[in-house]
C-alpha cells in the first residue's frame, strides 16, 4: 500500500489488511520529505516500533543534490529504534537488492520466518550498526 | 566588395552548423544554384566560409544582402536570443488597412532622420511576421553589424517582439519608429521575457490551451489517474487526493503543452512579518527581496510540482497567473488600507 503521508484515509479502513511493516521513504534531495515523515511518525501506534518500522533513504547516489544530512536521518532511526536503509532507486541493481532486503524484513515481520521475530531481527540489525 | 562585408559574411557562415549551411544559403538565394554546386560542404567550416565569401565577391555582395543572411540565421535560431514583448496602443478605433510598403518607408524614415548611420533590413515570413534587423551606428561611426536589434511584428496585432542589442540607448528610438510606422500612438514594454519566441507569441496571442472553469468538470478518461496497466497488487491509499490534485492541475493549466518560459521573477517590497517578540527589524521598513524561479521549462515544471508531491495543490495564484496575465516579472508591494495583504502591481 502506498501512501503520501499518515494518517491513512479512514474511508479505506475496511479494505485494508493487517499492516506488517511500515517503510518511511525519505528522499535525501527533499527537506520536505523528511518533514513529512517526521509528521507522519506521530500517527503510528507505538507497537509498530518494535521492529515493524524501517526508514528508507533514497537518492543517495546524487551526492551533489543532498538536502538532508545523513546524521539527521540516523538520529531519527535511533530515536525510533528502527533501522535506516540507504539506497539509490535509479540504479537497477541497487533497487532490486533493496527490494529483496525489504521483502526479507517483511517476511520476518509477518511471522513467516520461523525462529526470528521482528523484534529480535531489529535488535540484531542495531547491534550490527553499532560495531 | 567591402572588407567589412566580407568579414561579416564569413563570420555569419561560421556560426551556422555545417549540415545547415547549404540549406541556409539556398534560403538566402543570393548565390545561384550553380554557384552552390561548386561549394564543397564536406570540408572544415573555415574553408567553406572562405569559399562562400569568394562567391559573394563575384556577385558583389553588399551589407544589405549580408544582413538578410543574418536575419535568416536568427529566424531559424531565434531561441538563442532573449525576447521582450511590447504592446502598442491605438488612440482611436480606426481600422486602418496595413500597407507593408508604407510601414517600411515610415520606419526607415523615422530612424534615419534621427540617426544617419543605421542598417535597416526587412524580411517577411508566411505567418504574417515581419522581421526587422537594425544595426546601430553613431553620427561618427558606421553601424556595428555584430550587435543588431531584431524586431518581429505581426501586423494584425498590437504586439512587437524585440531582441535588443546590448546598446539599450537605442531602444526608445526603435520604439518610436515602430509606432510611427504602424500608426499607433503609444508603446509599452510588457513584463514578459523569454528565449522562446514562439512561446511568447503563444501567450500573447492566447494560442496555448487554456482551461475555462466549468462547474461540471468532466472526468478525465474515466477519472483514472494511474494507467490501467499499473500493478493491481499496488494499492494507492491516497487515490482521491491524487485525483483532486490532478483535477486542480487540469483546471489551472489545461490539458495541452505549456508555453516555454525560463524564469519568473518576483520583486518583493513587503513588510517583514514576524512574531512581534522576535523583533528582527528595529524600524518598520519594507523588506526588499528578489525571488527568481528558473527552469528549462518553467510552466511544465510548475505543473508537475503538485503531482510529484513537492507542493500542495492548488499552487499559489502568483505562479499560475503567469500565462493569463502574460507576464513573468512581478512587483509585489504591501496593500495599504484595511487589509494589509500583498498585491501585485500592474
Amino acid at each position: 500500500h502506498l501512501a503520501t503521508s499518515l494518517p491513512l484515509p479512514s474511508e479505506r479502513d475496511h479494505l485494508r489488511p493487517r499492516i506488517d511493516l511500515i517503510v518511511f521513504m525519505i528522499d535525501i534531495k527533499s527537506k520536505y520529505s523528511l518533514k513529512n515523515v517526521e509528521a507522519s511518525l506521530a500517527h503510528v501506534d507505538a507497537s509498530f516500533f518494535l521492529g515493524k518500522v524501517c526508514f528508507l533513504v533514497t537518492g543517495v547516489g546524487r551526492v551533489n543534490a543532498c538536502s538532508i544530512e545523513t546524521n539527521a536521518v540516523c538520529k531519527l532511526g535511533e530515536a525510533y529504534c528502527s533501522p535506516v536503509l540507504f539506497c539509490e532507486l535509479e540504479l537497477e541493481g541497487i533497487r532490486v537488492a533493496t527490494a529483496q532486503r525489504l521483502l526479507r524484513m517483511l517476511q520476518i515481520c509477518a511471522g513467516h520466518i520461523r525462529g526470528v521475530s521482528a523484534l529480535s531481527f531489529v535488535s540484531l540489525m542495531r547491534n550490527a550498526n553499532d560495531d | 566588395m567591402d572588407e567589412t562585408v566580407a568579414e561579416y559574411i564569413r563570420r555569419t557562415v561560421l556560426k551556422i552548423p555545417r549540415d545547415e549551411i547549404k540549406t541556409m544559403l539556398q534560403k538566402w538565394g543570393f548565390l545561384s544554384e550553380a554557384q552552390l554546386q561548386t561549394l564543397n560542404f564536406h570540408q572544415i567550416k573555415d574553408n567553406i566560409s572562405q569559399e562562400v565569401v569568394q562567391l559573394c565577391e563575384e556577385n558583389c555582395a553588399d551589407i544589405k544582402q549580408a544582413a538578410v543572411l543574418d536575419i535568416i540565421y536568427n529566424h531559424i535560431y531565434q531561441n538563442k536570443r532573449m525576447w521582450s514583448v511590447y504592446q502598442m496602443k491605438k488612440s482611436g478605433e480606426e481600422l486602418e488597412y496595413f500597407d507593408i510598403t508604407d510601414f517600411k518607408k515610415k520606419f526607415k524614415g523615422r530612424l534615419r532622420s534621427a540617426l544617419k548611420n543605421v542598417t535597416i533590413t526587412f524580411k517577411e515570413y508566411e505567418d504574417n511576421a515581419i522581421w526587422i534587423r537594425v544595426a546601430w551606428g553613431t553620427p561618427y561611426k558606421k553601424p556595428n553589424q555584430y550587435k543588431p536589434s531584431y524586431v518581429v511584428y505581426h501586423s494584425q496585432t498590437p504586439y512587437v517582439f524585440i531582441s535588443a542589442s546590448v546598446l539599450k540607448s537605442n531602444l526608445p528610438l526603435l520604439c518610436q519608429a515602430l509606432i510611427v510606422a504602424s500608426n499607433y500612438h503609444d508603446i509599452r514594454e510588457m513584463e514578459l521575457r523569454s528565449h522562446s519566441l514562439n512561446s511568447l507569441k503563444d501567450i500573447v496571442f492566447k494560442r496555448y490551451s487554456q482551461n475555462f472553469q466549468t462547474y461540471y468538470p468532466k472526468p478525465l478518461q474515466g477519472g483514472n489517474v494511474e494507467p490501467e496497466s499499473a500493478d493491481i497488487r499496488i494499492v494507492q491509499e491516497n487515490r482521491s487526493e491524487k485525483e483532486r490534485i490532478h483535477r486542480l492541475n487540469w483546471e489551472v493549466f489545461g490539458g495541452g503543452p505549456q508555453p516555454k518560459l525560463e524564469f519568473a521573477q518576483y520583486k518583493l517590497e513587503t513588510m517583514f512579518k514576524s512574531d512581534p517578540k522576535m523583533g528582527v527589524l528595529d524600524k518598520k521598513e519594507p523588506f526588499r527581496c528578489l525571488v527568481k524561479f528558473s527552469s528549462p521549462h518553467l510552466l511544465e515544471s510548475l505543473k508537475s510540482l503538485a503531482p510529484a508531491g513537492m507542493a500542495d495543490a492548488p499552487l499559489s495564484p502568483l505562479l499560475t497567473c503567469i500565462p493569463h496575465k502574460a507576464r513573468n516579472y512581478f512587483k509585489i508591494r504591501e496593500k495599504k488600507g484595511l487589509f494589509p495583504e500583498s498585491f501585485v502591481s500592474p
